[in-house]
């Protein structure tokens, strides 16, 4: 087992003295966890993160293959959002934050001293809870990160094939130069993940994408979310459980108890775990005894 | 069962009643705050009342043409007296452009780093310790400007290019004065710029740079004009630093190391000499003032088109 620390500051020092022999670092990783048939893109063992002397991940190990859609379902504050924007080194920009443990993509170890968070983020998108389109035009929210990331190629090609493949041309395709926020709130999503897919990234990750959204325009992302499956590896955080069960393909429940915080429970395919759950805990969530 | 103090009826109705004298005391706070507002608005109005009919008075004197004819030199203390108000203008303009050529990129980064790139502690600890730099007197600048930047570093290093008295050494010393003004209210404008709109940015593969330029900087950039706008305000108004380090000889020029004459400088010198009331020396004095305010409102209002039109307001 090999462990890694990386410390943005002195108060992550402070944090793993402070926790020395709690419960937590004798925390056993859950045995229901499934490992996922094909090719995998992350694979994470041992993962352990504290914001200051707060832990919020604890022991977490799964595999998250690739080209499917794996959902990231739990109660508020059981580390699930935590969890994925670990996977894109997003975590890095909060101060405080101590993570211990092993991710790799696709066999690359992306918390390596010599690893470019910025190239891992080029790599590896992602679309946020609360739709958050620059105060620019739709077509500069598009081209943003092509911009940033030095794009040679036919800008207008590319926002064009973008927006198309987020399923939003058709609705803005003659007001290109009108702002991003005059949108409706589902269409500003579809353009974050219209953006997101500019940068022509291998894996979206999307974090409770329709939380802020209505019913249909929740529908619309979900259709989404299952075409764009086909050619690339979708992570989705949701506090929705019939949205996990419809649109993705491994299902992780996560969960924080009186001694352990961001726990994984279970990991299965959605199926397996809908029908069969293997822990008594998993079983109560889903039939919603609870969160 | 209805409570023992919830009247029913007409009781009620009486109950709800207004009644305008209850609280004497909130009446009167009422009143004392509206003349607290009153008494700042009326100082306003006071002040540029006598501003424009003293100037008025002025052009009773001295024709508009004169005044504005970039072809006359000022000399409003001398025979034979002239009155070109464009080489104090030109004064004013220069002070005002070598500061800002010092401050504003002085000013902009230390406010990119504050918000952007600084650790909470640091800034903390950094901010306060700009803006006591705005707490300096500027008399204190002033001669530290004429000694100091002046006399010991400017002339060894210029040498005969470069007046004792000179628009450089005040430009720099305004320079310094400003920077806290542009840096931490540049600041708090980038602050206010949603964590989202950074987290996207990041998100897509930006560089901190990045983020601070394309994201940060353009939201908050009505902000940012306001804080420019702010010392700009101060620099034109600035009068200890200019009278005493930039000199007194108006010129129409450009030039960073000449010795010049701003319109605040001119406005002191009348004020501290013995120009009677009621000559035209004194009055000059009112009309270079008029025109200033009018500067500065002009401005204002102008900034205030431009950062309308190319906010990207992200609310």
């Amino acid at each position: 087992m090999s462990l890694r620390l990386r410390s943005t500051t002195p108060t992550g020092e402070q944090a793993r003295e402070a926790l020395r022999g709690k419960p937590a670092a004798e925390h056993r990783p859950s045995e229901n966890v499934a490992k996922p048939e094909g090719e995998i893109a992350f694979s994470i063992s041992d993962l352990n993160l504290w914001y200051g002397t707060f832990q919020a991940l604890t022991n977490v190990g799964l595999d998250i293959p690739r080209q499917q859609v794996t959902a990231l379902i739990g109660p508020s504050g059981c580390g699930k959002s935590t969890l994925i924007r670990c996977l894109n080194r997003m975590n890095d920009l909060i101060p405080g934050v101590t993570i211990e443990g092993n991710v790799t993509y696709r066999d690359a170890d992306i918390y390596g001293s010599d690893v470019d968070p910025v190239e891992v983020r080029r790599r590896i998108g992602m679309v946020f809870q609360k739709p958050n389109p620059f105060p620019k035009s739709i077509y500069d929210n598009v081209a943003f990160g092509a911009r940033v990331n030095g794009f040679r190629g036919n800008l207008d090609d590319l926002v064009e094939s973008s927006l198309q493949r987020a399923a939003l041309w058709d609705e803005v395709k003659d007001d290109l130069k009108k702002s991003g926020l005059a949108l409706s709130g589902g269409q500003q999503q579809r353009l974050c993940i219209a953006r997101a897919l500019a940068n022509n990234p291998d894996v979206i990750l999307m974090d409770e994408p329709c939380s802020a959204l209505d019913p249909i325009a929740t529908l619309k992302i979900e259709d989404l979310m299952r075409e764009l499956a086909t050619d690339y590896t979708i992570v989705v955080v949701t506090h929705n459980m019939q949205q996990a069960a419809r649109v993705s393909d491994y299902t992780a429940f996560m969960l924080t108890d009186e001694e352990i915080t961001g726990q994984l429970i279970e990991y299965a395919p959605t199926e397996t775990m809908f029908t069969q759950p293997a822990d008594e805990r998993t079983e109560d969530y889903i039939s919603g005894r609870f969160g | 069962m209805a409570l023992a103090n919830s009247p029913e009826g007409a009781d009620l109705a009486r109950a709800l009643r207004k009644r305008p004298f209850r609280r004497p005391g909130e009446n009167l706070i009422q009143v004392a705050l509206l003349l607290c507002a009153v008494v700042s608005i009326a100082t306003t109005f006071a002040i540029i009342y006598v501003l424009f009919s003293d100037a008025i008075g002025f052009f009773r004197e001295v024709s508009f043409w004169h005044f504005f004819n970039p072809g006359n030199e000022w000399q409003a203390l001398i025979d034979p007296r002239t009155f070109g108000v464009w080489e104090l203008v030109v004064g004013t303009v220069n002070v005002t452009l070598w500061s800002m050529v010092i401050a504003l990129p002085l000013g902009l980064a230390a406010a990119i780093y504050l918000s952007e790139y600084a650790h909470a502690q640091t800034r903390r600890f950094l901010k306060p310790l700009l803006e006591l730099l705005a707490g300096v007197p500027t008399v204190v600048y002033a001669y530290f400007a004429l000694t100091f930047i002046s006399d010991d570093i400017l002339l060894p290093l210029l040498g005969g290019r470069i007046s004792f008295f000179n628009s450089l050494s005040a430009s720099i010393m305004l320079g310094v004065m400003i920077l806290p003004i542009i840096a931490s209210v540049s600041e708090d404008a980038m602050a206010s710029v949603p964590r989202d709109l950074r987290e996207a940015a990041y998100g897509l593969g930006a560089t901190r740079l990045e983020v601070a330029f394309r994201v940060v900087f353009p939201a908050a950039i009505s902000g940012i004009v306001a804080a420019v706008l702010l010392a700009i305000a101060r620099v034109i108004g600035e009068t200890m630093i200019v009278a005493v380090a930039a000199g007194s000889n108006p010129s129409l020029s450009f030039s960073p190391l000449e010795t010049i004459q701003t319109m605040t400088g001119f406005m002191l010198q009348v004020a501290l000499g013995d120009a009677a009331r009621g000559t035209t020396d004194y009055t000059s004095l009112f009309a270079v003032g008029a025109l200033l305010f009018l500067m500065t409102f002009v401005l204002n209002v102008g900034a205030q088109i431009v950062v309308r039109r190319f906010r990207e307001a992200y609310e």
